[in-house]
């Protein structure tokens, strides 16, 4: 019986699956090691994207390490060397970066919350309008701010080149970009708890005043630093203002200041005295400093942000 | 007999509280809209600025501005064509790096790398966009520049190739965090639909889930050469300063910003106009850039 099975002729529709399936599994796995070979490639490009991170932080801290010490930060620069020099230190830029930030930020925070309660609370053509144009403004070139300082400040109020008109630069740059984190934050209280407010009988200026703003601070608090952040590290605007050749410390935002930003910048210029290398130079000791206020700022920005998420919780 | 004190407020009190908490209500509504609109007024304050001071040059020049190609700091003649070349040419190499480099990263966060890994990986690619861009340019002077002459045994230097591969440094990491955000909106059905019918990942990745997500990285690619157009200072420092026609992209040059940058400190009267009508044009372009952006990315959210 079993004999029989065998001996007969070979079936050609089986033979023509059977070839079938050869052909697909062939298929099957070219178009599986082209899939592989997609999916590394675009491994690679996380690694390409990776690179140019590690190579800077390795750079600025290979080379800035030993210019991270108390006295370099509190020192002065010795006179005669205005711009930048390892011998004395930066007390100058820390303390201009410091206030120019500073004074930008006294104007700018209650001017950018203040515009986003009023575009979260708004939906008329007037609102809309200044949306948009807040949402370009948080994409407009930095350096055209300092254009538009020089024009005011410096040109038509006839002011010397000091540290205020770069902090009217800076503040014209980050009241939109509070805005507009802002105004998310506070579009993304649920609309429950104001109804249930003006429920209550709280009147509207009251329920964004004790509800919608107090739910929304994590943030708006977010926003703020890393705008804050973002200051800091500008040099555009504040290159075209402040003045910088002072090597002199100044704590009167009138009169000529100089940042840690400019100091960078200038360095191009006018390079250390104090060394002819380029890997030797101060300079990495001014971007190690400055990086690490501006990671202090948007890391604490997270944080402070989380920490009061799960306070309320 | 007695009554208890009355410790509820008299209808007279009563309608005092509220007409006071209405004025201080109408109050607050004036002030809010009162500084928004006060912020909105310095706006077109800045363009009235830039524009009035640019006049006089745009006056004088007219049209010759932007088809001549000689800029000369010092009392002219001033023709703006190289410089917006210079910008055009940097920022087309730092979308042709970007762009794929951009989308392939966002990608391989959403799709090959371990779930738990990816909040961890996105911040970490985030992380550039806290460096400061004279930091870039200081990097970019030292350490890029002395790597490519190292691999290509010969004084690249700095050069308008140079910027342009600082700029794709510089945009990429928007272009990952956008072009991730909209792909990661793009429902799972597509995903499912496609696997099912025994499409293989890469082909799932090209021909379904990125093209459902074209107009939202247009908006990414949008933004990003928004941010390219207008950088300045880190271009400033490794483009290799020069105002003549490039004739080649590892030649020196001048964008737009840059030029502003550089030769501010040391204009005219009638220089300072004409680095005015530069700003002026940059503010053109990169605002129609950011609008086309924005129009896009809204497209993305609203579908």
């Amino acid at each position: 019986m079993t004999d029989l099975l065998y001996n007969l002729p070979p079936d050609p529709i089986l033979e023509r699956r059977a070839a079938i399936q050869r052909l697909a599994a062939q298929s099957l796995r070219r178009r599986q090691s082209f899939s592989r070979g997609f999916e590394f490639a675009m491994a690679i490009a996380l690694i390409i994207s990776l690179i140019p991170l590690v190579s800077i932080l390795y750079s600025l801290i290979s080379k800035g390490w030993r210019y991270l010490s108390i006295p370099f930060i509190s020192g002065l620069p010795p006179k005669g060397y205005a711009v930048l020099s390892s011998i004395g230190g930066i007390r100058n830029a820390v303390i201009g970066t410091v206030v120019i930030v500073g004074l930008a930020a006294i104007v700018a925070i209650p001017v950018g919350i203040t515009t986003a309660i009023y575009l979260s609370e708004s939906n008329g053509r007037v609102a809309n309008t200044l949306r948009a144009a807040v949402e370009i403004m948080t994409g407009m070139p930095s350096i055209l701010l300092g254009v538009f300082a020089a024009e005011i400040i410096v040109t038509r109020m006839n002011h010397q080149y000091s540290g205020i008109a770069g902090s009217f630069a800076l503040s014209i740059l980050i009241v939109p970009v509070i805005a507009k984190s802002s105004e998310l934050a506070l579009r993304g209280v649920p609309q429950t708890l104001r109804e249930a407010g003006l429920a209550l009988g709280a009147r509207p200026s009251k329920v964004t005043r004790g509800i919608i703003l107090p739910a929304a601070l994590p943030g708006i608090i977010t926003g703020t630093l890393l705008s804050l952040a973002r200051a800091m590290g500008e040099t555009a605007p504040v290159l075209l203002v402040t003045g910088y050749g002072s090597g002199i410390l100044n704590l009167n935002p009138l009169g000529t200041m100089i940042s840690m930003p400019l100091q960078i910048y200038k360095w191009n210029q006018f390079p250390d005295p104090t060394t002819s290398s380029q890997e030797e130079s101060a300079v990495w000791g001014v971007a190690l400093i400055l990086v690490l206020f501006i990671m202090v700022l948007s890391i604490g920005s997270r944080l402070v942000a989380a920490r009061m998420r799960r306070e309320r919780r | 007999m007695s009554l208890a004190p009355n410790k509820e407020a008299s209808p007279s009190e009563v309608a005092e509280r509220i007409s006071r908490s209405a004025t201080s209500d109408r109050a607050y509504t004036l002030i809010t809209r009162g500084v928004a609109l006060v912020f909105g007024a310095v706006l077109l304050v800045f363009v009235w600025s830039v524009l009035n001071s640019a006049w006089p040059v745009i006056k004088q020049y007219n049209y010759h501005l932007l088809t001549s190609s000689v800029f000369s700091v010092g009392n002219g003649p001033y023709g703006a064509l190289t410089l917006i070349l210079d910008t055009l040419i940097t920022t087309a190499i730092a979308l042709f790096f970007a762009v794929p480099i951009g989308i392939g990263t966002a990608l391989a966060i959403l799709y090959v790398i371990p779930e738990r890994s990816r909040t961890v990986v996105s911040s970490v690619v985030e992380l550039l966009a806290a460096v400061p861009s004279v930091v870039y340019g200081l990097w970019g002077v030292v350490v890029f520049n002395g790597l490519f002459k190292n691999i290509f045994h010969q004084t690249v230097g700095l050069s308008i190739f140079l910027a342009g591969l600082v700029l794709a440094i510089m945009i990429l990491p928007t272009m990952v965090a956008i072009s991730r955000d909209v792909i990661a909106v793009v429902p799972r059905d597509l995903l499912e639909g496609a696997y099912s019918l025994g499409a293989t990942r890469s082909r799932t990745l090209t021909r379904v889930i990125v093209p459902s997500a074209r107009t939202g990285i247009l908006g990414a690619i949008a933004l990003a050469a928004g941010r390219a157009l207008g950088e300045t200072i880190a271009v400033a420092m490794v483009i290799g300063f020069s105002t003549y026609l490039p004739h080649s992209i590892f030649s020196g040059g001048a964008t737009l910003a840059s030029m502003i940058a550089t030769k501010f400190g040391e204009a005219t009267t009638e220089d300072l106009s004409a680095l005015a009508a530069l700003a002026l044009m940059l503010m053109v372009i990169t605002a129609s850039v950011n609008a086309g952006a924005r129009y896009l990315t809204r497209k993305a959210s609203a579908s």
